[in-house]
């Protein structure tokens, strides 16, 4: 037997009681009754980054990887790598990719997901590179919101201790 | 210079080839006549914990049967049922639960999910159901329960469904997505413009941004202020531009008053034969135009190319713009051409009487005009100040002399009926449903937001960062 979980009007203090104990009942305005239990769902998954695997290895050695489509009439270059070209459909091979190019847009994230939400205020930005025909998101830091702007020249920076992450690189503005 | 401004600068001594046509389509041939007869709406809430997804879709369908006494459960042959994720719903196979819970077991069904257009591709999937022949009546319903977990949470939700690879551990946020889409679509459109002038780079853009973010904000007053009309929709309320701007600042320059919220709700439609719409009613609406289009998921491979021409545009128009790039959704200019041939409508601003459209934030309402054809690319600004997309008779606090030309958002929109995302595109087909009936009074208690003798309107759904938009056109049938 357990008594009977405690009754809330108001949705916040249901919120509440569930991070106290895990279970409430809520009334609405018809004096509908409702039990909310506190559910937690978590998964951890085994993500294979497959045939984009080798910019993220590329990446833990500080070598931004793009690709370019191997048909000579095609030829177009990818920032953002893809393992077979969009426009024709044929294979790509690899390349190293410029590790400066301009900001193409930006901007400040005041807040996030959760789990980014600790990292706020953070700059996201599209980078466009000399020759290449696609853009690359990045976070862009020890920049300020009022000094980002369209064409700004930016250059990237490896983490040294590599998370297999995208964010293992990142971009500043060029000195 | 990278390989598309180079393009850029040679484009302004070579003509370019016109985007290519596709011929007309005959919808007639072999597709039967689809009609809309009746359809429901929940009242869409930060929170229903007192419904499941299951009884709110139950609630909308019942309001949908009382509306047209004709139709009962034994003359619907079966279902399209949509929600966007099953993180939300923490049950996987929850469209089966709906079916049940209607009782429509052992008729046909299946489930549509597509990113933020899951609404707008169910009242689709609906009326690809009758118009193929394999059912005469079919109900569309649609839902979301987005309370279930906390808003943060939610937005990782959301945010999974941008490439988890390369954009989602970016910061996993749609806004922050949003707001790069509208600082460039500014730079393409504000900053080469009105601040020409300007040498100083960072003050010109900076100049721009301002401007930008201030008309947006006349978007969000717009869409607010109508629906203090709609007892339908979650956040009614009066709003000035300073307001709005001052709300706080999300992702730059994005504020919370310029982007919609997450919600619970559900909508339904119901979808049916010439033959069966006399039975039901005498105020049915024909869907006489579906359209569908999409683009790549990551913004970073949005190509440089050229404009599928709507009638009224020249190649020469876009001789110096790179297109769409990530300031314009190529996806929602190809789903209003398809739907728009399919109608055989040439110049949607007089042909349409108004549109409910995809304003997740108060900048893709502004992109979608221009995707839509209400105005040329580049011309989204120019065409808020002017008012065209307000209504007539309301006081929005600041003179809109084009008011009436082309109502879009009526309802209030995304922005202030909240998104319960597989709920939300049917919700604008029973909106649009209404106003072309000329019921708008008697299901929402207020004739404000009807537009006299509407006849025609577009509905407008839109997935993540215009990855898939859906466009269908609905006309008056009586």
């Amino acid at each position: 037997m357990r008594p009977r979980p405690p009754t809330y009007d108001k949705f916040r203090d249901v919120q509440a009681e569930l991070d106290k104990t895990g279970a409430a009942i809520f009334r609405d305005v018809d004096r509908v009754e409702s039990l909310v239990i506190r559910y937690p769902y978590s998964i951890t998954y085994i993500h294979s980054y497959a045939e984009d695997s080798p910019f993220f290895l590329g990446l833990a050695e500080g070598k931004l990887r793009g690709s370019k489509c191997r048909r000579p009439k095609c030829g177009f270059v990818y920032a953002t790598p893809r393992s077979h070209c969009m426009v024709c459909g044929a294979p790509t091979e690899w390349i190293d990719l410029p590790t400066s190019g301009r900001v193409h847009s930006w901007t400040t994230c005041h807040f996030g997901s959760e789990a980014f939400l600790k990292e706020t205020p953070y700059n996201l930005a599209m980078v466009e590179f000399d020759g290449v025909g696609s853009l690359l998101l990045v976070r862009l830091k020890d920049a300020v919101e009022s000094d980002l702007y369209v064409g700004m020249p930016v250059e990237a920076r490896f983490d040294p201790n590599p998370k297999y992450l995208v964010t293992d690189i990142w971009f500043v503005p060029k000195t | 210079m990278p390989a598309r401004s180079k393009a850029r600068t040679k484009s302004r001594s070579a003509p370019k080839r016109s985007a290519p046509r596709r011929p007309a389509l005959t919808p007639t041939t072999k597709a039967r006549k689809v009609f809309m007869v009746t359809g429901g709406v929940t009242k869409f809430a930060k929170a229903h914990p007192s419904m499941d997804f299951r009884l709110m879709v139950k609630r909308a369908y019942d309001y949908a049967l009382k509306d047209i006494p004709n139709l009962t459960k034994d003359r619907i042959d079966g279902t399209r049922i949509s929600y966007f994720s099953d993180h939300f719903s923490r049950q996987l196979k929850a469209a089966s639960m709906v079916q049940d819970y209607l009782g429509m077991n052992p008729k046909g069904s299946v489930r549509i999910e597509w990113g933020g257009a899951t609404g707008g591709e169910c009242f689709q999937a609906a009326y690809e159901a009758v118009a193929s022949g394999r059912m005469d009546v079919c109900l569309g319903a649609g839902y979301e329960t987005m309370s279930r977990v906390a808003t943060w949470k939610g937005n990782e939700f959301i945010a999974l469904a941008s490439d988890t690879n390369f954009d989602f551990p970016l910061g996993g946020f749609y806004t922050g997505y949003y707001a790069l889409m509208v600082v460039r679509h500014i730079y393409e459109y504000i900053r080469r413009s009105k601040y020409a002038h300007v040498t100083d780079e960072r003050e010109a853009q900076r100049l721009a941004i301002a401007e930008g973010a201030r008309i947006m904000s006349l978007v969000s007053v717009k869409n607010h202020r109508n629906a203090l009309h709609n007892p339908y929709a979650q956040y009614p309320k009066r709003l000035t531009v300073d307001d709005v701007l001052r709300s706080e600042m999300i992702s730059y320059p994005l504020t919370r008053e310029q982007i919609c919220t997450m919600s619970d709700g559900a909508a339904v439609v119901v979808l049916c034969t010439e033959e069966r719409a006399k039975e039901f009613t005498s105020k049915p609406v024909r869907v006489i135009g579906v359209g569908t289009g999409t683009d790549t998921m990551r913004l970073a491979d949005r190509p440089f190319g050229q404009v599928p021409l709507m009638p009224k545009e020249r190649a020469s128009d876009y001789e110096d713009l790179q297109y769409p790039g990530i300031h314009s959704f190529r996806a929602g200019r190809a789903a209003g051409l398809e739907a728009y041939r399919m109608a055989g409508i040439t110049d949607p601003n007089r042909e349409l009487d108004f549109i409910e459209l995809h304003d997740a934030y108060a900048s893709s309402e502004i992109q979608t005009y221009e995707d839509l054809g209400l105005c040329k690319y580049g011309e989204g600004y120019d065409f808020t100040e002017r008012g065209d997309p307000f209504l007539k008779g309301i006081d929005y606090g600041f003179e809109v002399p084009g008011a009436g030309a082309i109502p879009v958002n009526p309802s209030g929109g995304l922005i202030a009926c909240g998104h319960p995302v597989g709920a939300t595109g049917l919700m604008q087909g029973v909106f649009a449903f209404w106003q072309l009936q000329g019921t708008i009074a008697k299901h929402f208690g207020d004739r404000t937001l009807q537009i006299a003798n509407a006849r025609r309107g577009a509905i407008h759904s839109h997935a993540g960062t215009g990855s898939a938009v859906t466009v269908s056109i609905l006309e008056r049938g009586f």
